[in-house]
């Protein structure tokens, strides 16, 4: 019905690669940028307002079209990621280090991974892809409760991880 | 227990303990929440049993829409607990068919 | 006291009528049921969708405070614990106080009822043990209540609402083994699904649920792939062992109170099903009775307090408490943030059967006279 995320319950590589403003491979390299993971045109423009450049326009006139990145502008400050309600924007790196890139993710758990922990990695589908590590994690007032975890994950997976393998945790069984 | 103690999002003061009578039962509850809160809390689930069929009942709506949770309280049945708060010493009793005004056999 | 506009249902619609209708001047009482105002909304602990017009960003919960505040500086009168039981012949509305034990009568010049929706339900052999509920109801015990109604779930039904509270459920700490959706899609938004995909959540579509099984409570629960007319497949049955099944399978608006007063209503699948009729303003076939909110067909919270306020609007300037260039103005900002909420693949739907409703109405006051 609609695209992959649809029928499958999440967006493929190869649809969203297909995306007109999927960063070529030499952006990607110079440092990092927001990866869009949002393909319908829902009626939703935070993100718009959120980036302090103007990187991110619309398809259309109006807030229902679908968020396009001028990748060239992009400064890759995170600003859009807690912005979006949808939790649909990425942040990647690759050129934290010469194996490793990073990828900044919005999450709403409890308890939030300590920096320097080493994690599974899981795609976008959740399954488990690679051991990642986290490098930052970021919780402040204007994140509205959304907050931004970095992890640093080899190059080759960098398009697959989305998530860490989530921890159930605040409910006391006694 | 299944009370969420740490949540991301939701933040939530202390609330005091009261006690509940439940079946002749002593239980712990927050003040002013709702009955039902306070029994899936306690880990009970089965609220009432049907008149024809005894078959076992418990939360369905959650906000008073659908009756089904409903009990005997303080001697009131057909009390619908998903909406009604708890009291300091309140007795509850698992309700069996269409139930009794001043039917409670707790305590 | 004669009241200008009295108001049933306090949720986004209700508030957004209440706030507009008493910031014109009008004397507004407001009338609930429950014990806080809000209606659905302080279980809605995500980030809303939107623009900044709509409080795109913010969370429902505290989109409710600030309306809980608006409405408080505007000088609404609110009376909870009250339930409405009856919309009398002569324009009475009978109030059910539910400390006292009395049944009270109130008169206004005008009504506006937002009394929402219900959530429907699916039956099948077990449905009725208790650890079956529908999505609202754990949504609300875990939000609001803090407490969790189970460990490991089920959730019957792709749409928003499915998504939304199985990812919220697993906030609080809870396991959804999957969802299942009758539908060969996902019918909710595909970001609300990415989330839950990410924590391994899977999807079973092409599949509904056959039983639900247990003593005095779920224990575990069986679904089972459908055909083309929806007919069971033998031999695809899948077995889950969870203590809580959620049901998501949509709203119906609570047409009661409104087709007592009179109000023509058509059946609109699109819309949740039985749905008051209203013009451009909210006003039904019955003069000075208003609908706003899933009442007047089921949508989101943004819409609904989009339309209270314009029915809070509307009602304040037939009574004179606007100019008609003043009220036009209002509504015509909200007319503009209706249409935006009802834009794309997923509002098409509902905004066109929105239109259909306005060109089915015949007039306003064509219905009874109360």
């Amino acid at each position: 019905m609609f695209h992959d995320v649809g029928s499958k319950g999440y967006i493929s590589l190869e649809e969203l690669k297909a995306k007109e403003d999927y960063p070529t491979v030499e952006r990607l390299e110079k440092g990092p940028i927001a990866i869009i993971e949002c393909l319908q045109d829902i009626p939703c423009n935070p993100c718009q307002d959120a980036c302090p450049v103007g990187a991110i326009k619309f398809s259309q006139q109006d807030i229902t079209g679908i968020p396009l990145l001028d990748q060239e502008a992009c400064l890759g400050c995170k600003k859009c990621i807690s912005s979006c309600p949808g939790q649909a924007i990425f942040v990647v790196d690759y050129s934290f280090s010469e194996e490793l890139g990073t990828l900044t993710f919005p999450y709403e758990y409890l308890p939030l991974p300590q920096e320097g922990a080493e994690l599974p990695g899981v795609s976008r589908e959740g399954k488990e892809v690679c051991p990642v590590t986290v490098v930052k994690v970021e919780q402040r007032p204007n994140l509205n409760k959304t907050a931004l975890v970095t992890i640093a994950v080899p190059k080759e997976y960098l398009e697959i991880v989305r998530f860490i393998k989530y921890r159930r945790d605040g409910v006391s069984n006694e | 227990m299944c009370r969420i103690i740490n949540h991301p999002i939701v933040e939530r003061e202390e609330r005091k303990n009261v006690t509940i009578y439940v079946d002749g039962k002593k239980l712990e509850a927050k003040e002013g929440e709702m009955i039902a809160a306070a029994l899936l809390a306690n880990n009970i689930h089965t609220f009432r049993y049907t008149k024809k069929q005894r078959e076992p009942r418990g939360i369905f709506c959650g906000i008073g829409q659908c009756n089904d949770c409903v009990m005997i309280v303080d001697g009131v049945p057909n009390t619908r607990t998903c909406v009604t708060p708890v009291r300091d010493g309140m007795v509850i009793t698992t309700q069996k068919g269409l139930g009794k005004i001043g039917d409670h056999n707790a305590l | 006291m004669l009241y200008d506009v009295l108001i049933v249902g306090g949720g986004p619609a209700g508030l957004g009528a209440a706030i507009n209708a008493a910031k014109a001047g009008a004397s507004v009482l407001l009338l609930d049921e429950n014990h806080l105002l809000g209606g659905q909304l302080f279980k809605q602990i995500h980030k809303f969708f939107g623009s900044q017009d709509h409080y795109a960003g913010w969370r429902g919960i505290d989109i409710g405070q600030k309306l809980l505040r608006e409405a408080a500086e505007a000088g609404v009168k609110i009376k909870l614990n009250s339930r409405v039981v009856g919309c009398l012949e002569d324009g009475l509305i009978s109030v059910y106080e539910e400390q006292t034990g009395k049944l009270i009568g109130y008169k206004s010049k005008k009504v506006i009822l937002a009394v929402g929706a219900k959530e429907n339900a699916v039956s099948f052999p077990g449905w009725t043990l208790p650890g079956v509920m529908t999505a609202g109801a754990a949504q609300t015990f875990a939000n609001v209540h803090g407490v969790l109604p189970g460990k490991k779930i089920l959730v019957i039904g792709s749409g928003n609402v499915g998504l939304i509270v199985s990812y919220q459920l697993t906030q609080a700490g809870a396991d959804i083994v999957a969802i299942v959706d009758a539908l060969p899609g996902i019918s909710g938004y595909g970001v609300h699904a990415s989330k839950v995909s990410r924590l391994g959540i899977p999807f079973y579509l092409k599949h509904t649920i056959s039983r639900a099984s247990g003593e005095d409570r779920v224990q575990s629960a069986e679904i089972v792939q459908i055909d083309k007319s929806f007919d069971p497949i033998p031999g695809t049955e899948k077995q889950f062992k969870v203590d809580t099944v959620l049901l998501a399978v949509g709203l119906s608006p609570k047409v009661e109170l409104a087709t007592m007063l009179g109000c023509d209503f058509h059946y609109e699948p699109r819309l949740g099903g039985h749905t008051i009729l209203h013009d451009k303003n909210m006003e039904t076939s019955v003069k000075g009775v208003y609908v706003c909110g899933d009442l007047a067909g089921v949508e989101e919270a943004s819409t609904a307090l989009e339309e209270g306020r314009l029915a809070g609007v509307a009602a304040a300037e037939s009574l004179g408490y606007l100019e008609p260039s003043q009220a036009l103005r209002l509504k015509k900002d909200i007319w503009k943030n209706l249409n935006e909420l009802r834009k794309g693949t997923f509002g098409e739907a509902r905004r066109d059967a929105k239109e259909h409703l306005l060109t089915m109405l015949k007039e306003v006051g064509s219905g009874r006279v109360v």
